[in-house]
C-alpha cells in the first residue's frame, strides 16, 4: 500500500491542465494579471516626492586641514548626512555604495586647505547612490548652499576676498548608478517586485480558497491525491504566470523608459523564483485561513499595503522612522527591491546581493513552514 | 446480492472540540446492498461518510471497508469508493468532457480517452460534452456528478444527499440507475431525508444526534418499533388531530393528504383512547405505519429517552 504515498507525475499534471484550463475561461482575473502591471507601470511612471534626512555617508577625508573638518561639521549639521564611516580609498567607497551601505561618499580631496586659501577654488566630489533619485535629491541640493555658507565664520579678515559670488568652493557632483536622475529607473525595477507580491499571494490565496468555497475541495481530497500534488499543481501554472508579468515589465521598461539592465538576467530570475516562493507561502497560509474568497482578498491587501508603503516602492526608505524601517526589514519585497535595482542598475553580483538574499530565504522557509502545517489541519 | 460485507465497521467515533459529531457508530451492509441513510440535519451523516472514505481521521472505531482496514488503509480505500458530495463539487469552469477527463486523470485511469468518451455517451450528452457545467440544471448536474464518481469503477459509492432540488422525473431515473448499478454488484450507502426514496432502499440506518437508533431492512425496522396506526378521514381533521394529540396514549397524529394518522406504541391502550372519536362521522381504519411515522416516533422516543 506504500506505493499510494508516492507523489503521482500523472494527478500532479492532471491539477496543471485543469488549472491553466481554469485560468484560461476566467477572463477578468487572467486579464488583470496581464493588465495590473501594465496599468501600474504607467501609473508610477511619476515619481512620489519626499524629504529623507540623515542618509548613510562615508567621508574619504584626505586633506587634513581645518577647512576640510569645518566643512564636514557643517556638511552634518545640515541634518541630511549622517557619516557612518571613514573609507581610505575610492575603491572602498564605491564598494559600500554598490552594496548600499551608503548612499553618498563625500570626497575632500588632498591639499583642499592649501587650494581653498589660495583661491584656486578646491573641489569636493559627491558621489551619490542615485538608483533612487527621491532619496538623494534635497541632499545634494542643500549642498550647493551649504557650501557657500559654511566657510564664512573661517574666511573673514584678509580671506575675505574669498567668499565671493562664485562661492571659494567647487561642488561637484556624480550620480552614480543613474547618471541622468530618472525616477522610471527606480519606479520600473520596484515594480517587478510590487507586481509579483500582489499576484502572488491574491491569486494563490484566491485559487485555494476557491477550491475550499465552491466544495471541490473536498471532491479532490476523497480521490487518492497527495495534498503536495493538489498544492504543487496548483502553484505551478502561477509561477510562470509571475515569470510573464517579470517579462513584461522588463521589456516595457526597456522599451518604454529605457530602463538600463546592466547586471545578470539569470541572476535575476533566479534570484525572482525564491521570491515568487516566498509570496506563494504567504498566500497559501492566508487560504488556509480565510474562510471564503472574499476574506482571501482582504487578507492580500492587509499584507499588500505595508509591502507598498514601508519596503522603499513608495517612499524613500531612509526616509522613513525607524520602527518603519524595521518593519521593512522583514518583508521580503524590501530585499527584493533592493536585489533588482542592484542587479539592473548597478550591476552588481551574487556576492553583492546575498545579504539579501539570505533574508528573503529565511523569510520563504518560515512562511513555507506555516503555510504547510495550516495546510495540513484544514484537511481534518 | 451476496453475505460478504461491503461495509463492516464498529465502534466510529468523531469529536470536533467538545462536540461529539459520531459516537460509536456500528454499521454493516452487504456486497450489492442500497443502504438508506437517514437522519435529520446535522445528526452525523455527512461526517459518518467523510470518515469511510478517509476524508476524515476516525477518533475511535474498527473495522473494514471494501476487505481494508477503514482506519489505516484509507488510500486503498480512496482508490475503489466513489463520493458524491451533497453539492455539486465538480468544476462549473470546466466543460462536461473536461470534469470527466480530471477524474479519470487523478485516478490514474487506463485508457483514460476511452473510459471517458463511454461515459459521456451513457450519459447521453455527447452533443454537450463541450458545454461548461455551470449551464447544466440540476438534475443533469447530479447525472454528471454520478458519472464522475462512476469513472474509476468503484465497489462502493457513497452519494451524500444526492437528489436535493433534482425534480420528480430526474430522481426516479436516478433511482432507476441506482437499482440497475447495484444489480452489477455495487453497494451504496445513500444519505437522504426523503421518505420515498429511504422505501427504495434495501437496508436502513437511523441516525439521531450522532446516535445511531435503529438499523435493519424496512420490515425489520417496522417490526422493531412496533408502531400502530391509524388512518382516519371525516371532517373537521385539524380540530379533531388537536384533540387527539392532547391523550397520553396518541403519540402522534399528522395529517397525510385527507386523512389522519393517529400512531401509538401499545396496540390496545391506542384502540382503547381513539373509542370515544369512533363516531359515524369518521371513517377509521387500521394503517401500516409509514417510515416517516417511524422516523418521527424514533427521533420523539430518542428525545424523551434523553430528557428523563
Amino acid at each position: 500500500m506504500k506505493r499510494w504515498h508516492k507523489f503521482s507525475l500523472a494527478r500532479f499534471w492532471a491539477m496543471v491542465v485543469k488549472e491553466f484550463i481554469q485560468m484560461r475561461r476566467d477572463r477578468l482575473t487572467f486579464g488583470m494579471m496581464v493588465g495590473i502591471p501594465l496599468l501600474q507601470l504607467i501609473l508610477f511612471g511619476y515619481a512620489i516626492n519626499s524629504d529623507p534626512k540623515q542618509l548613510p555617508s562615508a567621508v574619504l577625508l584626505a586633506d587634513n586641514g581645518p577647512e576640510g573638518r569645518t566643512l564636514l561639521y557643517a556638511i552634518q549639521n545640515s541634518g541630511y548626512f549622517h557619516f557612518v564611516r571613514q573609507v581610505k580609498t575610492e575603491t572602498e567607497g564605491r564598494e559600500a555604495l554598490a552594496r548600499g551601505e551608503v548612499q553618498f561618499v563625500i570626497n575632500i580631496p588632498e591639499n583642499f586647505s592649501r587650494d581653498l586659501l589660495r583661491g584656486d577654488r578646491p573641489a569636493i566630489l559627491v558621489e551619490a547612490d542615485a538608483t533612487d533619485p527621491g532619496t538623494t535629491s534635497n541632499a545634494i541640493s542643500s549642498l550647493t548652499t551649504l557650501l557657500t555658507t559654511a566657510l564664512q565664520n573661517d574666511l573673514k579678515g584678509p580671506l575675505d576676498f574669498l567668499s565671493g559670488t562664485s562661492g571659494p568652493i567647487d561642488l561637484r557632483v556624480h550620480a552614480l548608478y543613474n547618471p541622468e536622475v530618472n525616477t522610471q529607473y527606480n519606479i520600473v525595477p520596484g515594480l517587478l517586485g510590487v507586481v509579483l507580491t500582489m499576484t502572488m499571494v491574491m491569486i494563490t490565496a484566491l485559487a485555494i480558497t476557491r477550491e475550499r468555497e465552491s466544495g471541490t475541495m473536498e471532491n479532490l481530497l476523497s480521490m487518492p491525491t497527495r495534498p503536495v500534488e493538489v498544492l504543487v499543481g496548483k502553484i505551478i501554472p502561477y509561477i510562470l504566470v509571475g515569470y510573464v508579468q517579470v517579462a513584461l515589465i522588463l521589456i516595457a521598461g526597456h522599451f518604454l523608459f529605457g530602463v538600463p539592465m546592466i547586471g545578470s538576467l539569470t541572476l535575476l530570475l533566479t534570484v525572482t523564483f525564491l521570491f515568487i516562493v516566498a509570496n506563494l507561502a504567504i498566500g497559501v497560509t492566508f487560504s488556509t485561513i480565510a474562510e471564503n474568497q472574499r476574506q482571501a482578498i482582504q487578507m492580500a491587501f492587509f499584507f499588500f499595503l505595508p509591502n507598498i508603503l514601508l519596503s522603499g516602492f513608495a517612499f524613500s526608505f531612509r526616509g522613513m522612522p525607524d520602527w518603519a524601517q524595521m518593519i521593512g526589514e522583514i518583508l521580503p519585497l524590501t530585499h527584493f527591491l533592493r536585489i533588482v535595482r542592484g542587479i539592473l542598475l548597478k550591476g552588481n553580483g551574487l556576492a553583492d546581493v546575498v545579504v539579501d538574499l539570505w533574508q528573503i530565504a529565511l523569510f520563504a522557509i518560515i512562511a513555507l513552514a506555516f503555510g504547510a502545517k495550516r495546510y495540513r489541519q484544514t484537511l481534518d | 446480492m451476496t453475505d460478504e460485507l461491503a461495509i463492516d465497521v464498529h465502534g466510529m467515533t468523531k469529536r470536533f472540540g467538545k462536540l461529539t459529531a459520531v459516537n460509536h457508530i456500528d454499521l454493516q451492509v452487504r456486497k450489492g446492498e442500497i443502504c438508506g441513510f437517514l437522519g435529520p440535519n446535522g445528526s452525523g451523516k455527512t461526517t459518518f461518510i467523510r470518515m469511510l472514505c478517509g476524508l476524515l481521521r476516525a477518533d475511535e472505531g474498527s473495522g473494514s471497508c471494501l476487505g481494508h482496514n477503514v482506519i489505516t488503509e484509507s488510500e486503498a480505500i480512496k482508490r475503489q469508493v466513489g463520493y458524491m458530495t451533497q453539492r455539486f463539487s465538480f468544476y462549473e469552469d470546466l466543460t462536461i468532457y473536461e470534469n470527466l477527463d480530471f477524474v479519470a486523470r487523478m485516478y490514474s485511469t487506463k485508457n483514460r480517452r476511452e473510459i471517458v468518451s463511454a461515459s459521456v455517451e451513457r450519459l447521453g450528452l455527447k452533443e454537450r460534452q463541450r458545454q461548461l457545467a455551470r449551464e447544466l440544471s440540476g438534475g443533469w448536474k447530479q447525472r454528471l456528478a454520478l458519472a464522475a464518481c462512476l469513472i474509476h469503477d468503484p465497489k462502493l459509492l457513497l452519494l451524500d444527499e444526492p437528489t436535493a432540488g433534482v425534480d420528480p422525473q430526474a430522481r426516479r431515473d436516478f433511482w432507476e440507475e441506482i437499482h440497475r448499478l447495484a444489480g452489477q454488484g455495487l453497494t451504496f450507502l445513500i444519505a437522504t431525508h426523503y421518505m420515498d426514496e429511504a422505501e427504495r432502499c434495501h437496508r436502513l440506518a437511523f441516525i439521531l444526534n450522532s446516535n445511531m437508533l435503529t438499523q435493519g431492512t424496512i420490515a425489520e425496522v417496522t417490526r422493531q418499533t412496533r408502531l400502530t396506526t391509524w388512518s382516519v378521514s371525516g371532517p373537521n381533521l385539524v380540530e379533531l388531530a388537536e384533540r387527539l394529540r392532547r391523550l397520553p396514549e396518541v403519540e402522534q397524529a399528522a395529517a397525510f393528504g385527507s386523512a389522519l394518522h393517529v400512531s401509538g406504541v401499545d396496540a390496545a391502550q391506542l384502540e382503547k383512547a381513539i373509542d370515544p372519536y369512533r363516531t359515524d362521522e369518521y371513517k377509521w381504519s387500521q394503517a401500516e405505519s409509514g417510515l416517516e411515522d417511524i422516523f418521527i416516533h424514533l427521533m420523539a422516543k430518542a428525545k424523551g429517552g434523553s430528557s428523563s
